[in-house]
This record gives structure tokens, C-alpha cells and sequence, in this order.
């Protein structure tokens, strides 16, 4: 994927206020099936996969035993005891080792295969308010009412369907903040499928989009990127993830940290900031500081962007957790010079009708 | 295909200057703009600084990335663009004209021999 095809912001709206085309086969795929998989996934993900019934999805996370992130993904249930791993690239060999190591050294559960799918399987990702409109089309070829049943997915869900000769799974899912579906087929079929794509959505504002609006979308949803938000030595508690680590579901690798950090804290907090006016843009690695002090910085930014749906500064880092709640006033370090920001509520953006619900301003000026 | 104009002089770092007695007018060109993408914020010196050829001295923001920009000529800041603080998007929409960085009052005319003609920038950029 290119950081861009047409220009980050104009790609950036388009997936805004209509529909982008992402092509995102470099994330890693991993078929992990066999009469074991369940307990084995359920001792190696924070999240508790027993609530996945067979076409769901669900957030989750791979911790070492300090309870750092090896990595974030998601998790499918293709069908009874066969399930669909989407990683990161950047971690898929930490990820398949870790697997393969756990699997060794874990009590056999029964057998658990683990299937590398990422050499022969791409994926496309598309993304916006229109893409409802057109997709079901690229996909109903003899086979009528499948719009419908695009339309009738709940978040996270996952159905097959037949692209040509080959079969595709279909999740409504997305890193953008918006309605939108990733699909994950035979790389031999997914040119024909950006193809058809393109023409299908080009009556709908569909724009194929890079990874530079890939990443500006999802810091305005204030979503981790691993290397940014997430590493080996940081935990899902600190970086804002409790909600996807299941401490109740019994033991698995990291609960017992991860455990401890719940109940007597954390030392620090992921927290989505706010420029308080027009600033050079944040940008991963500049200090933050408490306002006022001049002594050292509470932490750094690890994620920042000027953003296109704001039109300023936005960004993510790590500050104590007495300076974590939305609201308070933080310094962002540039060049030198300390530029005024305030920590605001996840996600930075919110659609515009949402956010005069909430009292929140929908474009700064 | 980017626009190159025929009348101003070009450093190899993609900044343009155009001459008029003693003063230097300095901005980014088509090129540098069309490679930094939207322009989001624009750090320029402060007038009165005195700058050497090759200095970085001041910054282009886009969506994506901080950019540095070099001192073309060697000489001091008597005027800066304070349209670009409100609006830095000047700076792709109109590269040679409203898009203009700062004006220096020369120390040594004979650096602009050092500069490219537009011929000279077009065989760097590929154009």
C-alpha cells in the first residue's frame, strides 16, 4: 500500500463523507483450527473467545507474562472449532513463534493447527457511509439478495461469499471509524476485486486511499497502532484496552499482571489530546509536558497528526494518570517551543450529529 | 508535470528565489509542493534574523510530515508571509506567487551564480 494515491486529506474525507478503497494484504493471516483451538486461544488472547459464536468477531490482544502486547488483532470464528487470526505485518513472525512456542509448551488441550494463510491470501478494506450502497453488488453476481445480507451484519460479523471461482470472508469491520467491511480472499482474485470495486463505488465517491489516510483516520478514533501505542513493554490496562482483556474468563498468559495493574493502578495512561489552537501538528516522540513545569516531560507522544476532519493538531502519548482525564491542560514540545493541548475523550472525532449530542465542537476553526 | 518558471533562480533543495534589487524573494517550488502534499503549517524565521546560504531556516508541515527549508542566499530577513499562519494551504495553491516564505537583502549578489536556472532545476527534478 502506498502512503498515498490522490493526497492524504482528500482520501481521508472521501472515507469521511463517502468511501475509501484500501488495499491492507499486508496484514497477516493465520488459520488456527483443530478440537483444541478454543482453549488454546483462550490462553494466549486477553479476550474471551468462548463468546464468539460461529460468524463473529472479536478485538483482542496477545500478551508475554509481564502482560506487555506481542500483539493486537482480530480474532474470527469461521465455523465450529475454525478460527481466523488478522495481525499485524509487522508482528507476524513474533506472533506465529509466540503461537508456536505456547502451543508446544501449553498442556494439550487437543490438537491445535496453526495455517500461515498470508502468502497465498490478500485483503481489501472499504470504507465510509457509502459503501453499503455498492458493495453487495461486487459480490452478487447469481446470487440475488446479497446486498441484503450485507446490510443485515451486525459490527464484527463475518460471512463467505462467492467472488468468481473463488470464496471470500467478509467481516464488517474497519480501522476508520466508519461503517465499512474488510475482505480476505486467494491474492490470484484481489486485483479483479479492487477492479470491480473501484467501478462499483466510483457513482458512490469511492477513492482508493493510501496509508498516510489509513493512519490519520485512526488516530481521530484515538485506535492503537502497534509500535506506536502498543510494544512489549507496555500493557493493554495502560494503554486504555481493559475492556478487551477478560480477567474473569480464568487463566491466560498476562492475567496475573494484568490482574494487579486493575486493582492497584497503573503508572501511566494512553490519552487522546486536542491543540488548544493552530500548532505545527504533533508528531510521535515529542515530549509532553504538565503545563507550567519546566523540569522534565510526563511523556511522549506516540501518535500525532494534523487532523483533516478537525483541522488541527490531534494526537495520542502516555502521561501519569493524574493528568489522563479529558480536560486537562497538557504542553506539547516543538522544536522547542511548548504548544498548548487539552486531553479530550476517545475518540478525537465524532461524526457530526454525534457530536453535538455530546457537546463536543464538530470541526474547529 | 510540475511548473518551473523560466525567470526565477533554483537551489537543489527545491526552494525558488526571485531577485529585485539586492532583495530575495524565497519560496518552495511546484515540485516541493505537489512531494509535501497538503501544507497544514509553516514555521518561517523571524524578521531581522540573518541567515547563511544552506541554513535551515524554517519549517513546511503536511499531513504526513516536518520538512525542512534552506536558505537559498546568504543575507538578513526584512519581511516574512504572515498570510501563511492563517492560511499555509497558499503554499500548494500558489507556489510562486501568494504561496512566498520571506524576503532577505542579499550579503553576497554573486551566490545567485551558485543557483539553478530553470533548465538546470528541470534535468534535477526529472521534469
Amino acid at each position: 500500500m502506498p502512503v498515498q494515491y490522490s493526497g492524504i486529506v482528500e482520501e481521508h474525507l472521501a472515507v469521511r463523507n463517502a468511501a475509501g478503497l484500501f488495499d491492507i494484504s499486508h496484514m497477516g493471516q493465520l488459520l488456527i483450527s483443530g478440537e483444541g483451538a478454543l482453549t488454546f486461544l483462550n490462553r494466549v488472547l486477553t479476550n474471551d473467545a468462548r463468546r464468539l459464536e460461529v460468524g463473529q468477531g472479536q478485538y483482542t490482544l496477545l500478551c508475554n507474562e509481564p502482560g506487555g502486547v506481542v500483539d493486537d488483532l482480530y480474532l474470527y470464528r469461521l465455523t465450529a472449532a475454525e478460527y481466523l487470526l488478522i495481525v499485524n505485518a509487522s508482528r507476524f513472525d513474533a506472533d506465529h513463534a509466540w503461537l508456536e512456542r505456547r502451543r508446544q509448551a501449553a498442556p494439550d488441550p487437543g490438537p491445535v493447527h496453526l495455517q500461515n494463510l498470508s502468502a497465498s491470501h490478500g485483503a481489501l478494506a472499504v470504507q465510509g457511509p457509502s459503501v453499503i450502497a455498492f458493495l453487495g453488488g461486487c459480490f452478487s453476481s447469481g446470487a440475488p439478495g446479497r446486498p441484503g445480507r450485507l446490510d443485515a451484519m451486525r459490527k464484527n460479523e463475518i460471512i463467505s461469499l462467492p467472488f468468481q471461482d473463488a470464496s471470500f470472508h467478509v467481516a464488517r469491520t474497519g480501522y476508520t471509524g466508519e461503517d465499512g467491511f474488510e475482505m480476505f480472499g486467494p491474492v490470484t482474485h484481489l486485483e479483479s476485486l479492487w477492479n470491480q470495486l473501484l467501478a462499483a463505488g466510483q457513482a458512490h465517491g469511492l477513492k482508493p486511499c493510501g496509508l498516510g489516510a489509513r493512519d490519520t483516520l485512526r488516530t481521530e478514533m484515538g485506535y492503537p497502532l502497534y509500535g506506536h501505542e502498543l510494544d512489549e513493554h507496555t500493557t493493554p490496562i495502560e494503554a486504555g484496552l481493559g475492556f478487551f482483556v477478560a480477567l474473569d474468563k480464568g487463566e491466560f498468559v498476562g492475567r496475573t499482571p494484568l490482574l494487579q495493574q486493575r486493582q492497584s493502578g497503573v503508572s501511566r495512561k494512553c490519552v487522546a489530546f486536542l491543540m488548544a489552537g493552530a500548532s505545527p501538528p504533533p508528531r510521535p516522540g515529542y515530549p509532553i509536558w504538565e503545563t507550567g513545569t519546566t523540569v522534565e516531560p510526563v511523556g511522549r507522544v506516540t501518535s500525532g497528526t494534523q487532523s483533516p476532519s478537525l483541522g488541527r493538531g490531534i494526537g495520542l502519548g502516555y502521561v501519569p494518570p493524574r493528568l489522563a482525564k479529558p480536560g486537562t491542560m497538557l504542553a506539547i514540545e516543538i522544536r522547542g517551543r511548548h504548544y498548548a493541548a487539552s486531553v479530550v475523550p476517545k475518540p478525537i472525532y465524532r461524526r457530526p450529529a454525534e457530536a453535538a449530542a455530546n457537546g463536543v465542537p464538530a470541526k474547529a476553526v | 508535470m510540475s511548473q518551473i518558471l523560466p525567470e526565477l533562480k533554483y537551489a537543489k533543495s527545491h526552494e525558488w528565489v526571485r531577485c529585485q534589487d539586492g532583495v530575495a524573494l524565497v519560496g518552495i517550488t511546484d515540485h516541493a509542493q505537489h512531494e509535501l502534499t497538503d501544507v497544514v503549517f509553516v514555521e518561517l524565521p523571524t524578521a531581522g534574523r540573518v541567515l547563511k546560504a544552506g541554513e535551515a531556516c524554517a519549517v513546511v508541515e503536511s499531513v504526513k510530515t516536518a520538512s525542512d527549508i534552506y536558505a537559498p542566499v546568504s543575507g538578513q530577513v526584512t519581511e516574512v508571509n504572515a498570510l501563511l499562519s492563517d492560511n499555509p494551504g497558499l503554499v500548494n495553491s500558489d507556489p510562486y506567487g501568494a504561496g512566498w516564505f520571506f524576503k532577505v537583502s542579499l550579503t553576497d549578489p554573486a551566490e545567485l551564480t551558485r543557483l539553478m536556472d530553470d533548465a538546470g532545476y528541470r534535468a534535477q527534478v526529472g521534469g
